[in-house]
């Protein structure tokens, strides 16, 4: 199944996809299971399990940290996908988002292989492009992957069209220039990007921006197909006391966000 | 087969590994870049600006008493002699012009040593470009007086915490400053690595080095010299002095990696030697990795080789066999940095004492009648108080004995 179905459903209720991350191992590996699964059950609809990796060169400092705190307690990339495994258990839409030399290091038919055999839907590549991701194209039609590639605020019309031409699924478009990280600001350029990517497929479009609580995710919700959630997840879990502490507050922020994409429909186009 | 392509691609090695985010200013620098090789006046600048500014051409010495001790006639390609004391300031004064042409007001760049730094800083402040320096914390504070440099002529140095506070993640966070300010702001990338074009656009404003180098040895011998030698962290020295020489098949080509303690230990730099095909900073290469490809941290007495990938192009000519690559110890480079230094009166970077150790075994290898060219990439006034404090000439309280590891992160 593709994760594109969990935005096919949000749309039927007449809402936005609500998408949250962690990056695998953080702050263990039963830690960011306990703290996905209560992302779930507080309405998030589709899962990315973040790969940490050594050199995240478009994270800011708040991933950056749980990524340290996931390599220094050992994380492989078999435990990732056993964290895959974990969260696809419960019936949400799963997907990997990873930078592409571990990826590459696996081998991608065979990480293909076996993301699939844990039962996630696709992969978020922040650092390929469509220029250079020949092995994935092939590795994803092989298993039946969703390729979900990015697209920015500087990307051109051209450059749009040939990257959701090569997209299955959805559409990530990181909707300001920079790293990762929870904003204030909002953002006049996301909703000028979500139309630009209309017009290019029918494929829609979750929109990164630096969402940190439920006004925002409404406010992205009245234009995009999805509103993605990392680097507030992930404060959570940094300021929590304990591992359940944190479960319990990602669980009360992802409930918050849940009904922000429930609201604010009437502008909706 | 001619390398890289359009895509910039030297075989399976290059290419753009990069968010979506810098691909239009890759783009726009690619096509700058391009009509500037073609270009009358910015060739007719840069080369200005290499002649009345750096000081090229860069002489080629005859090397007679070192020639006698290594046992076949070296000549030194003296880069160390550019202003700002190293190859750095070629690249850097390229990428500088071009900024301009941009249209963009703001450079940025990483450093390991702090020659980079400070070539582009020194660059920053000819053509009025506002300058962040990141630097890895580990390296400010071994390589403290180029930091000093860089303040002075008006640049911003950020040391950077993260990670292994070395070249790295410098380049980490000069990459992730690019993708917020890439508006207004140049990435002045210090060596033949990162995403497409940079691997041959830095290689090309290096290759000056070898087109002087060949025409001066043809001048001075009557034929091509029989070896090639560089030091490879990155590779823009190498690349820029063989590069010219490529197509000279009777020319060898020698890399000489940082090899640390050892390749064996694990403690080391020399990523082709004791590396894998992966990405790293935006281009396929050879990068020191785990299992997992997570990167390893890299180990040498050399802040400037201290670094775990090398550039594209380099990857391609090892695989080919068209260049050779081997590691040089930390104790084997600082006894080719004081046979230097006692022989010839001159006191070389230690990056490029890791190039005079490699001459030594191709002179073993090669015989007496050879003629080996050494690319002296830099010289060693910034690295006075690290062989200071390794051959112990520092005082009672600093002494220490060779061999000792004199890495402050160590």
């Amino acid at each position: 199944m593709s994760s594109g179905a969990a935005f096919v459903r949000a749309r039927g209720e007449d809402r936005a996809a609500l998408v949250g991350y962690l990056p695998a191992g953080f702050p263990s590996y039963d830690g960011c299971v306990a703290a996905l699964r209560a992302m779930v059950a507080a309405g998030v609809d589709i899962v990315e399990v973040g790969l940490p990796y050594s050199d995240p060169v478009i994270d800011g400092p708040t991933i950056q940290a749980a990524a340290d705190v996931a390599l220094r307690n050992g994380t492989r990339t078999t435990d990732v996908l056993r964290t895959v495994e974990a969260v696809a258990a419960t019936g949400a839409a799963v997907v990997v988002m990873t930078y592409w030399n571990p990826v590459l290091r696996y081998g991608p038919e065979r990480f293909a292989r076996d993301l699939r055999a844990a039962g996630g839907q696709g992969l978020i590549t922040p650092d390929l492009i469509p220029e250079e991701a020949g092995e994935w194209l092939t590795a994803s039609d092989d298993n039946g992957l969703d390729r979900i590639f990015l697209v920015a605020p500087s990307s051109g019309d051209g450059r749009i069209a040939s990257t959701v031409a090569e997209c299955r699924g959805w559409v990530y478009a990181a909707s300001t220039m920079g790293v990762t990280g929870a904003r204030d600001a909002t953002s006049a350029v996301a909703p000028a990007l979500v139309d630009r990517v209309r017009a290019a497929t029918d494929l829609p479009v979750g929109v990164g921006l630096g969402v940190s609580n439920g006004a925002q995710a409404a406010e992205v919700a009245a234009y995009a197909d999805g509103v993605i959630v990392g680097s507030a997840f992930v404060r959570r879990l940094l300021d929590a006391d304990s591992e359940q502490a944190g479960a319990t507050s990602v669980g009360e922020l992802a409930g918050e966000l849940a009904a922000g994409v429930r609201r604010q429909r009437s502008d909706r186009r | 087969m001619s390398v890289p392509d359009s895509a910039g691609r030297f075989g399976p090695y290059g290419g753009r590994y990069v968010p979506e985010a810098l691909v239009a200013a890759l783009d726009e620098l690619t096509a700058a870049y391009e009509k500037a090789m073609t270009d009358e006046d910015f060739q007719g600048e840069f080369h200005r600006l290499l002649r009345d500014y750096a000081g090229r051409p860069s002489l080629l010495y005859d090397a007679t008493r070192l020639s006698a001790e290594i046992g076949a006639r070296v000549l030194l390609k003296r880069e160390d002699l550019n202003h700002t004391g190293a190859h750095k300031i070629n690249n850097v004064l390229g990428q500088a012009l071009l900024t301009q042409r941009m249209g963009k007001s703001r450079v940025i760049a990483e450093t390991g040593a702090g020659q980079h730094g400070v070539a582009t800083a020194t660059a920053a402040a000819l053509f009025g470009l506002e300058c962040v320096v990141y630097m890895g914390e580990v390296d400010t504070e071994r390589q403290a007086l180029n930091v000093a440099r860089m303040r002075l002529l008006g640049a911003t140095v950020v040391p950077v915490t993260s990670g292994s506070r070395t070249l790295k993640d410098a380049m980490n966070e000069a990459f992730r400053d690019w993708v917020t300010n890439v508006d207004d702001t140049h990435y002045v990338i210090g060596s033949v690595g990162g995403p497409h074009p940079f691997p041959v656009m830095v290689r090309d404003f290096a290759s000056v080095i070898g087109v002087e180098a060949r025409e001066q040895c043809l001048g001075l011998l009557g034929r091509l010299p029989d070896a090639v030698i560089a030091c490879v962290g990155g590779g823009s020295n190498a690349m820029g002095i063989f590069h010219s020489f490529i197509a000279d098949e009777s020319v060898r080509l020698f890399g000489f990696e940082a090899g640390g303690e050892g390749v064996e230990t694990g403690r080391h730099a020399a990523t082709l030697t004791g590396g894998s095909p992966g990405v790293l900073h935006g281009a396929r290469s050879y990068v020191l990795q785990d299992d997992d490809g997570q990167t390893l941290e890299s180990h040498s007495i050399s802040a400037g080789l201290d670094y775990p990938g090398v550039g594209p192009e380099h990857a391609w000519l090892h695989d080919t066999g068209r260049a050779t690559y081997a590691s040089v110890t930390d104790a084997e480079a600082m006894a080719a940095f004081e046979l230097l230094c006692r022989t010839e009166g001159i006191i070389p970077a230690i990056e490029t004492a890791h190039a005079l150790a490699g001459a030594q075994r191709v002179a073993s290898e090669l015989g007496s009648d050879a003629v080996l060219l050494v690319n002296l990439s830099g010289r060693g006034d910034k690295d006075v108080a690290t062989a200071g404090r390794w051959f112990g000439l520092l005082g009672e309280a600093d002494a220490e004995g060779p061999g000792e590891n004199l890495n402050p992160d160590a």
